[in-house]
């Protein structure tokens, strides 16, 4: 792809201009600004995000990195069309948001909660769950179709979330933090596992995340911004074959590319 | 086994001590005639009345009991929709909230002759009575119920593309039903008051009745057992609705691994 090639080897520059975008892009915000009205009267409104631009072509994983409180949810609420705009242009394909938490229905058993999306689309319930099961099963989730939440470990409940957005059959992902919660061994095993999903079947994602490590393992395309008012200050194309392994030194020169961005 | 049994014992031993404690402090102090035992008869003879009258109070719950049970189903009915109806619409919460308030600060002993008249001496004026007083906590938990869902999870759905009707019955119901349960069994406490009073306004039958005749014959004893009668059920009738709602949603009472909440 030498397209990619030639993005990786892009210089660092001080602000990302808006990206041309193209008719194959799936997800594209033009120079978005976004701003909150102050809480008090009298109070300071707060720029969330400022001329912050994203696209995201077919099955393309974009990941999302910057500071806390830069913007990055609310990056991931307008592209779902949760939020609108105070400037700027979204455009982006029907995409379904997983919410930095696991949020779950309490009192749905964890087959039920993972095919929350085909009951919605009209699948009578036997049908919602056999749609469901063989992705369940897959996640190592067998055995626990009826349990409800609070008897499923956190990284289970993880799982669960990520399938219930998986299988929404929207054209685009958003995935907030999806891994942030876990332990470190529960987190390498859902990125495992989501890498390897992805390599047999390709999805859109727009992958938000603190950590650079995932991003990097993860993404096709890493968006590094900056502090609140968030933009993005650096694209860094990851155009590393899959499965990719962390000590793999390209990865690490990545790694190092993008924390180098994010503390600049 | 012993454990199981040590630990029911440490749950029902206090508030039966308790009990036991006041009863006897009341005891002596009817004993020690610092009152009129006509205006309060000691527990020894509440307890004689409860046991010589029991045919009398039995045949006299029948029908108190139905017009609680009965008042409470109507206004977990109508609350419900109505609560529902108020969640969906903030033009109808404007229009229908001041009015709910309005109706729980009628005086139910002025009103209750008002209905009788309009109503007959039958059960409705009683269900009209009961309902009427006990509607009010069912809609305000339901309420707040439909209200608790976590934003997170009304995201989820509108990116879902989720009709409203399919947010209100995957989402919404289901996190309002504990408020549904709670809203009902403080409606329990009211609904026994309120029985009670619309059978004293006009009846033939019931507890309240019962209280009014025992109070008119001055036998103070009955007017008490009559009481604990009534307390016995309405104690009773939560006690079931705890459990039934442990049973139907075992999700709201339960944390991880079981430990009750
Ligand atoms: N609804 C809102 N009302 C007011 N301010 C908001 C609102 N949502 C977000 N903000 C503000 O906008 C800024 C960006 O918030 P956002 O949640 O997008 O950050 P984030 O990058 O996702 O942070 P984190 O990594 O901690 O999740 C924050 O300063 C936040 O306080
Ligand atoms: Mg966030």
């Amino acid at each position: 792809m030498p397209a990619k090639g030639a993005m990786q080897t892009r210089l660092e520059a001080p602000a990302l201009e808006p990206l041309q975008a193209g008719p194959d892009d799936v997800v594209a915000v033009e120079a978005v600004t976004r701003r909150f009205a102050p809480a008090r009267r009298g109070g300071e409104a707060v720029l969330a995000l400022a001329q912050m631009s994203l696209r995201v072509a077919r099955d393309e994983v974009v990941a999302v990195v910057g500071p806390s409180g830069c913007g990055k949810t609310t990056l991931l609420e307008l592209v779902c069309g949760l939020q609108q705009a105070d400037g700027g242009s979204v455009r982006s394909e029907p995409a379904v948001y997983m919410p930095q938490r696991d949020l779950l229905l309490p009192w749905a058993g964890a087959l039920d909660n993972a095919a929350l999306a085909l009951r919605i689309a009209g699948l009578s319930r036997t049908q919602a769950r056999e749609r469901a099961r063989p992705l369940f099963a897959r996640l190592g989730l067998s055995g626990f179709e009826d349990q409800r939440p609070d008897a499923l470990s956190g990284g289970m409940r993880q799982r669960v979330a990520v399938l219930r957005t998986l299988l929404s059959g929207r054209p685009v992902l958003a995935l907030d933090e999806p891994f942030a919660a876990l332990d470190a061994l529960t987190r390498r095993d859902l990125q495992d596992w989501l890498a390897g999903a992805l390599a047999a079947e390709p999805r859109t994602i727009v992958l938000v995340t603190h950590d650079v490590e995932e991003a990097v393992l993860l993404a096709d395309r890493v968006i590094v911004m900056s502090q609140r008012p968030g933009r993005a200050v650096e694209e860094i194309a990851v155009a590393r074959p899959r499965p990719r392994r962390d000590t793999d030194p390209e990865l690490v020169a990545l790694r190092e590319r993008a924390l180098k961005a994010l503390h600049r | 086994m012993t454990v199981s049994v040590r630990r029911r014992g440490r749950r029902v031993l206090p508030p039966l001590a308790l009990a036991l404690a006041l009863l006897g402090v009341w005891q002596l102090y009817v004993e020690s005639g610092s009152v009129d035992a006509l205006i309060l008869p000691s527990p020894t003879d509440v307890a004689s009345a409860l046991y010589n009258d029991r045919g009398l109070l039995w045949d006299a719950l029948g029908p108190t009991a139905l017009e609680v049970l009965a008042g409470i189903a109507i206004a977990v009915a109508i609350g419900m929709v109505l609560a529902v109806a108020i969640h969906l619409s903030s033009t109808l919460r404007r229009a229908v909230h001041p009015l709910v308030l309005a109706s729980q600060t009628v005086p139910i002993p002025v009103v209750a002759p008002l209905l009788i008249f309009w109503l007959g001496f039958g059960l409705a004026p009683k269900l009209v009575i009961v309902a009427l007083i006990c509607f009010f906590p069912v809609v305000l938990n339901t309420l707040d119920g439909l209200a608790d869902v976590d934003p997170g999870l009304l995201k989820v759905m509108h990116t879902l593309d989720a009709s409203r009707w399919a947010t209100l019955r995957r989402v919404e119901l289901p996190s309002a039903l504990p408020g549904v349960f709670s809203g009902a069994k403080i409606a329990i406490v009211v609904a026994v008051i309120g029985a009670v009073l619309a059978e004293q306004a006009a009846s033939e039958q019931g507890l309240g009745h019962l209280i009014q005749l025992s109070t008119a014959e001055l036998d103070s004893a009955r007017s008490y057992a009559a009481m604990v009668v009534l307390s016995a059920f309405a104690i009773l009738l939560f006690g079931t609705l705890t459990l039934l709602e442990r049973q139907l949603l075992p999700w709201a009472h339960r944390t991880r691994r079981g430990d009750p909440r």
